[in-house]
């Protein structure tokens, strides 16, 4: 098991910079999920760690040690790909067995590792079939146990789950959740999926063109992202983000009116989610642009003087019907206050209700 | 059935004619016309008068008891296939298809450009090249280099290694069509292969026994039946460098029957021999398709998706 760092790690490719610098810790036996928009740099991260890509500048420290210039088959790691990466022509056996052919173990204790690993992920039964007489589920377990077999002090899973169907996906969370606790093995995971970071994951590293947005816990990145970026990227369906004037102590949307407990300035965005917007008898009113049933809850997409907003109510009574004019509420400490120049949270600032200026 | 179902098939018709018919046409004249003209002379007596007077199973006879050169020539073919095959299309091929494949790609396709240029210049260049190169005078490129370089007496490798001289000729040029088809094999498998062998721990010589070759089975197998037929008929490049010679040295099955019927007017004898080669060409397809287990490669679609 290892404790990961890494130090203004830099990867650029030629006209591109797919990583700008980026600093990280991992702490020994925990798991950290990269959680990006395509082309942010996570996967390329994980490759470095990996040592399939070499950084173009910073260091990647393994228990302190430097490890750029070891290569990849001499960093112990394990990785499960997207694609699972099983070699065709091999048994799942022979798959699982193929990283302890270059340890010199004995052919009894190389068996008996592969049995253990693959008993590990339950595919003990299926160690005679090839990969194209498996399952994505059975594919994805056999590349787990490759990855786990040769006990790897890091593991890294590259979107591991994102080819499986939505109810596999589901059982294989908890799962790797439950070996990663099990085995105390030093995870990161990459993947674009912001519940499987979050549900998965200890500490969530956001990441956006290169750079680390925000690394926090599930949490705080949902309650207190600290960045414009974060706040769209966290939460679904995605914050309601209006833009606002500050002046000090009033911040102005609109008809929406709204006192800071401390004296802000400027252009702000303020940024609602739509599970904390109600309707009510009053406040910001709109018209039912359009209805999305979402099963337990309904998302309406309202247009009114503050632009498009979305807020999502429970299914019952009083639904209001499509062209429809309503008003909606909300309680202000659920709001979150972004500096429009920096793009950054505002912090230390709680909102209350001010007039809601009549229209 | 109603007018416009009736004008619908004679339309099909039509259309199948004007798409079928020229190649059709062309496979009747140049393929199937020789076979049965081919088939037909061999159980003649035609000679340069290119008179019939009877028909004869005589050509056959003459092979089974009275040619001394067959044996010779049928053994020539065997090591001149094998050879041309085993150093230079299948294996020379698969060495540039990975080598070209692991330098940088400009490089590559640099190399492989270069590879295949004698594929993209006319058969009797290609010839006349080689015939300069091998020149036994001092003019020749091999020997100005032996002489100039190594202070070494000029060779004459068409009279000294005739058998050399066309597998290599043959070899320089057959391994590009391989190379071709075995980097593109190559090129189709998955990057991710090659990353997890090396977090695996593999080295570039087990990524290569582990991950390449076993993505280049079926590509090597289609490369070996479909040069073995083609080597065992080709004879241009023969011909056209050492003419068969010296003597009948590098006289190949197919130079044979062409010698036979073409420089001593045995036209039917001739028929006869490229007939016995063709039943060579079938069984040894035959043999190597059950051999290479190729109908497995028919059955089932090979690519992954992935």
């Amino acid at each position: 098991m290892a404790r990961i760092e890494l130090r203004n790690l830099r990867k650029d490719w030629p006209g591109v910079t797919a990583v700008d610098g980026i600093n990280l810790r991992v702490d020994d036996g925990s798991f950290v999920a990269l959680l990006g928009p395509s082309g942010c740099g996570k996967s390329t991260t994980l490759f470095m760690l990996a040592g399939i890509y070499s950084p173009s500048d910073g260091e990647i420290l393994f228990d302190g040690a430097r490890v750029n210039e070891v290569e990849a088959r001499d960093r112990n790691i394990g990785i499960v790909f997207q694609s699972y990466a099983l070699y065709p022509h091999m048994t799942a056996a022979e798959n699982i067995g193929f990283p302890l052919r270059f340890q010199g173990l004995e052919k009894a204790e190389a068996d008996h590792r592969v049995a253990e690993a693959a008993a590990l992920v339950q595919v003990d039964q299926l160690l005679q079939r090839r990969p194209a007489q498996l399952s994505g589920g059975q594919q994805q377990r056999v590349a787990l146990a490759r990855a786990l077999v040769k006990r790897p002090r890091l593991l890294l899973l590259d979107e591991p789950l994102s080819n499986l169907d939505a109810a596999l996906r589901l059982t294989m969370r908890s799962e790797i959740r439950r070996l990663q606790r099990h085995l105390g093995i030093t995870t990161i995971l990459v993947t674009h999926d912001q519940i499987e970071a979050t549900t998965m994951a200890d500490r969530v590293v956001v990441m956006n063109r290169g750079r680390i947005e925000q690394e926090a816990t599930a949490e705080d990145t949902y309650r207190r992202p600290r960045s414009l970026f974060v706040a769209g990227f966290i939460g679904a369906p995605p914050i309601n983000l209006v833009p606002a004037l500050a002046a000090g102590d009033r911040v102005t949307a609109g008809e929406v009116g709204l006192r800071a407990s401390r004296p802000v300035t400027g252009e702000v965005v303020v940024g609602v989610r739509p599970e904390h917007l109600r309707l009510a008898a009053s406040g910001v009113h709109g018209r039912v642009a359009a209805i999305e049933p979402m099963g337990r809850e309904v998302l309406l997409a309202l247009d009114g003087p503050l632009g498009r907003i979305h807020l999502l109510i429970a299914v019952g009574a009083g639904m209001p019907a499509e062209g429809a004019q309503v008003h909606v509420d909300f309680d202000p400490a659920d709001t979150l206050l972004f500096d429009r120049s920096t793009s950054l949270r505002i912090e230390d600032v709680t909102l209350t209700p001010d007039a809601v200026v009549a229209v | 059935m109603t007018d416009f179902v009736k004008a619908q098939a004679r339309r099909q018709r039509g259309n199948m004619v004007l798409f079928l018919g020229p190649a059709m046409v062309l496979v009747a004249l140049f393929f199937l016309g020789p076979i049965v003209v081919d088939l037909v002379l061999a159980f003649t007596d035609m000679d340069r008068t290119l008179a019939v007077s009877t028909l004869t199973f005589d050509n056959f006879a003459r092979m089974a008891s009275r040619d001394s050169r067959l044996i010779a020539s049928l053994s020539l073919t065997a090591v001149f296939v094998l050879c041309t095959l085993g150093i230079f299309n299948v294996t020379f091929a698969l060495v540039l298809a990975v080598v070209t494949t692991s330098v940088p790609p400009r490089l590559g396709t640099f190399f492989r450009a270069v590879w295949l240029l004698p594929r993209m210049s006319p058969s009797v260049v290609y010839a006349l090249l080689w015939l300069w190169v091998l020149d036994p005078n001092e003019r020749g490129l091999l020997n100005q280099i032996l002489v100039h370089l190594f202070g070494m007496t000029p060779v004459d490798l068409r009279t000294s290694s005739p058998v050399a001289v066309i597998v290599i000729a043959n070899g320089f040029i057959g391994a590009s069509l391989g190379m071709i088809i075995f980097t593109s094999a190559i090129r189709s498998i998955p990057e991710h292969l090659f990353h997890a062998a090396r977090v695996d721990g593999a080295g570039p010589l087990a990524i290569l026994r582990h991950v390449t070759l076993p993505a280049l089975r079926w590509p090597i197998s289609y490369m070996t039946i479909q040069q073995t037929l083609a080597l065992l008929v080709s004879f241009e490049y023969i011909l056209l460098i050492t003419n068969g010679g010296p003597f009948f040295d590098t006289t190949v099955f197919a130079l044979y029957s062409y010698r036979r019927a073409f420089e001593s007017g045995q036209y039917a004898y001739g028929a006869a021999l490229s007939l016995v080669l063709v039943a060579i060409g079938v069984i040894a397809a035959l043999g190597l398709w059950r051999l290479m287990d190729m109908s497995r490669l028919l059955q089932s679609p090979r690519i992954e998706v992935q």
